[in-house]
């Protein structure tokens, strides 16, 4: 059945006017998502209004909290999803792709729709929401954007998770030996540069599986970070485990416009470096001679080569860059969210972060929103805990992971990596 | 992502002619130099010495004795040994044999827990390296393992019956729970082209919080009378039978994980169907000229992948912690299982070989932080140093100045 059941790779030989073959899938997964939010809210119906804050106390110009009935907003939301679905399958029918404005439309308004009904009775405060969602987001996107840099020069790079770590465990002893927040995080660049030196050296100097290397780097992370851990930091917490918090900083102006301000720019310094980070990375990697050659090597280096571009040298060059920062987000560990290194205190989030590269296939931008949407899953799982809601929580809790299969299967689909993405490079 | 972690098997062809001058000695030595066991040897070699930089580095006794190094050399030296064996001789009694026991039963019991231990490692690396043999990363050991010992658990507390139908059918159950789970990733793979390093993440998730709500509802799994996320101990029958009598906990799961090691290279060597696991595994577009059914292959495999990983959790749930399940039931071996599969090449005997040594770190670990206070986590460092030294043979050679491998 696999052959018949991917009609993006199968060429039409029969129309050949009409090159574009377009999937079903997108279709079937907003009509799955119409008809659960629908079962939901049909099932248990939810009596009272939901409130939606829109400010925070210290806001300049203060928006209204809206209310609105939750069960009637669930209905409408159901309906115009409803509509969503069918122009989806119009354009389906019309053998046209489903745009990605009608994507983005019907997840924003069926995301209204699922708090209205499961927050009834309640207040979501929408900025601590989003807020949240971008600062829990922030090792996710640094992580995202190193691994993406790394595959892009065709090293695959599982080790984004001891990255993160190590540069976790380097911003908490140097902040804290120096006394200095900013030093921790350049020690956490360093560190993770120096995870990417190790997975160079065996991937592109010994010719380890890239794959290998990787997932054993991560153990190694953990074993070591813990082992220093036990033995050392923990008798000498004082010293070596109290580093300097990077406090949020509000942007002047900026920080003051209502609803983006306080989402946006009253965030720790952390947070202004990763705008600069996606900027920088985005278009140096698609807009700079050094970015095209970066692509080139990933995608065909014998070609590269052959046009004079040092394989083994950029390569090399760019995984320290995409170490340095995928080490930054681990910076936010220990300066930002716990002022204090613990033992394997990323939690895999690593791995989340590979996800979101694979997830934005393989472009800094569109990895950065998965990463973000990452982070909005996770804290949304926080505040609907605390709010209380018809199901049990734990289904709550799963909902994220849920969605994301859903996104991946339905929306994604077969994501094509860079083609050397993987592949040791031998000149000759 | 291109997966092919057998890291490219040397090939074990003889060398060019020799020339008269060649002794027979000189041939054998260059046999040995230049095979891969040796640099396995070394790698662990390497390994342990790093593990033992680790331990000296952080040892109280030694950075003391180290201070006055110049004047008093002999007080740092004796202070290093006692560090080292201290910590090697503890390792070694506490995984193979105890030889501060009174008696032999006593003093083998250490070589019964490596072997304990040593089961659900090999099932799940034979899971993990089956995936990988087909070309795909399966992450999603914990999840798996997860609904495995939630399913074999509930057979094993509710059904009554008696033991010869009990404890096969939740050992079923529980594989069957955890291929299904796995085989979701595959069909999702082969029907959408979704991730699979991505569907068996998130998996992992959803499985976790599925056992989870079993565990706090009354009606599902949960311990009647109790608010704690946990079920009732395993009924008598279900439990895996002790293998050497009471006196040592090793049960009939490491059996059932050798039977999977035999049953999986027979698999993979010398069955129609491992045949297209490793086609689809070498190159999918050629398998898919050859008219090989890529999708169905990918489903199958990670059906019986998952039913693998879910033998770990059914060993386990009904074998090593029989008192009840309980959402860290999985222990990380879901993840160890990688760096199982790994070590051994994805290859059904190597994995069997690295269970075993992983198993015997796992409880040699565990008796040296009890006996010498030093952190169990440095059993993960000589661990992934091993495999990292083991992938890499050219560096091993380089280190210790081996000759390379002829060219072919």
């Amino acid at each position: 059945m696999s052959q018949t059941v991917t009609p993006a790779s199968v060429p039409e030989a029969a129309e050949p006017v009409r090159i574009a073959v377009v999937s079903a899938k997108t279709t079937v997964v907003l009509a799955v998502l119409t008809l659960a939010l629908a079962a939901a809210v049909g099932l248990a119906a939810q009596s009272g209004d939901t409130s939606f804050r829109l400010a925070v106390p210290t806001d300049v110009v203060r928006l209204p909290t809206v209310s609105v009935p939750s069960t009637a907003t669930a209905w409408i939301v159901v309906v115009l999803m409803a509509v969503a679905t069918a122009e989806s399958l119009r354009r389906y029918l019309a053998r046209r792709p489903t745009p990605l404005w009608l994507v983005a439309l019907f997840a924003v308004v069926g995301l209204v729709g699922f708090l209205a009904w499961a927050a009834a009775g309640g207040t979501i405060p929408v900025i601590g929401l989003l807020a949240g969602s971008l600062l829990l987001a922030v090792p996710l996107v640094f992580g995202a954007l190193g691994g993406v840099l790394g595959e892009r020069v065709g090293v695959v790079n599982i080790a984004i998770d001891g990255q993160l770590l190590l540069g976790a465990f380097a911003a908490a002893v140097v902040a804290s030996l120096t006394g200095s927040a900013w030093v921790g995080v350049v020690a956490a660049m360093a560190a993770g540069a120096l995870v990417a030196l190790v997975l160079g050296v065996f991937a592109i100097r010994y010719f380890v599986d890239q794959v290998i290397v990787g997932v054993v780097l991560n153990v190694l992370i953990v074993g070591v970070t813990s082992f220093l851990f036990s033995q050392v930091l923990t008798e000498n917490t004082e010293s070596l485990n109290t580093p300097p918090r990077l406090s949020a900083v509000a942007v002047p102006l900026l920080g003051d416009i209502p609803v983006v301000g306080p989402i946006l720019f009253r965030q720790s310094p952390l947070v202004y470096l990763l705008y600069m980070t996606v900027a920088v990375v985005t278009y140096a990697l698609y807009r700079t001679k050094w970015g095209l050659r970066v692509r080139a090597v990933g995608e065909h280096p014998k070609a590269a080569d052959t046009v004079g571009i040092d394989v083994i040298r950029t390569r090399f060059t760019t995984i320290l860059i995409a170490g340095a920062v995928a080490g930054a987000g681990g910076a936010f560990y220990t300066l930002v969210s716990v002022p204090a290194f613990n033992r394997e205190m990323t939690g895999g989030a690593g791995y989340i972060a590979l996800a979101a590269v694979i997830f934005g296939k393989w472009d800094p931008i569109r990895s950065t929103l998965a990463a973000l949407l990452f982070g909005f899953a996770s804290n949304l799982q926080g505040v609907l805990s605390v709010l209380g809601s018809p199901v049990p929580s734990q289904f709550m809790l799963m909902l994220p992971y849920v969605v994301t299969i859903f996104a991946v299967a339905g929306l994604v689909g077969r994501s094509r990596p860079p083609a050397a993405a993987g592949l040791p490079y031998r000149k000759g | 992502m291109t997966l092919t972690p057998q890291a490219s098997p040397a090939p074990e062809q003889e060398e060019a002619p020799r020339t008269p001058a060649d002794g027979q000695w000189h041939h054998v030595m260059r046999t040995v130099t230049s095979g891969n066991a040796l640099v396995g040897v070394l790698a662990v070699v390497l390994a342990v010495l790093v593990g033992s930089i680790l331990i000296l580095a952080t040892d109280a006794q030694v950075r003391e004795t180290a201070g006055f190094l110049t004047a008093r050399p002999g007080d740092f030296l004796a202070a290093s040994r006692d560090a080292i064996g201290g910590a090697y001789g503890a390792l070694f009694r506490g995984s193979i044999y105890n030889t501060r026991a009174a008696d032999f039963q006593t003093g083998i019991r250490p070589l019964t827990e490596t072997l304990k231990f040593a089961g659900p490692l090999i099932a799940a690396g034979l899971g993990v390296g089956l995936a990988f043999r087909t070309g795909m990363f399966n992450i999603g050991g914990r999840g798996q393992m997860l609904l495995a010992g939630g399913a074999a658990g509930w057979v094993g507390i509710n059904l009554d019956a008696p033991r010869l139908v009990q404890l096969p059918v939740a050992v079923l159950a529980g594989m069957l729970a955890a291929a299904l789970w796995a085989g979701l990733a595959g069909v999702l793979k082969a029907r959408t082209g979704a991730h699979e390093v991505i569907v068996t993440i998130m998996l992992n998730y959803v499985a976790f919080y599925l056992l989870f709500y079993a565990l706090s509802s009354q009606s599902i799994l949960q311990a009647p009378g109790t608010v704690n996320p946990k079920s009732l101990p395993m009924d008598q029958n279900a439990v895996l039978p002790k293998v050497l009598g009471d006196r040592f906990n090793l049960h009939a799961g490491f059996l059932l994980a050798l039977v999977a090691v035999a049953a999986v290279w027979w698999l993979l060597n010398r069955s129609a169907l491992g045949y297209r696991f490793r086609a689809v595994g070498e190159n999918p577009h050629a398998a898919r000229t050859a008219g090989i059914d890529v999708g169905r292959t990918y489903v199958v495999a990670m059906l019986i992948a998952g039913g693998l990983v879910g033998l770990a959790g059914v060993n386990q749930v009904l074998g090593t912690v029989p008192s009840g399940v309980s959402t860290d039931l999985d222990a990380g071996i879901g993840f160890d299982a990688i760096t199982v599969a790994l070590l051994g090449r994805s290859n059904p005997l190597g994995i069997l070989g690295a269970g075993l040594l992983f198993g015997a770190f796992k409880a040699g670990g565990f008796a040296m932080q009890a006996s010498e206070g030093i952190p169990v986590d440095i059993v993960l460092v000589i661990q992934s140093l091993i495999v990292l030294f083991i992938a890499a043979p050219p560096l091993v050679r380089a280190l210790f100045r081996l000759p390379t491998q002829e060219a072919k």
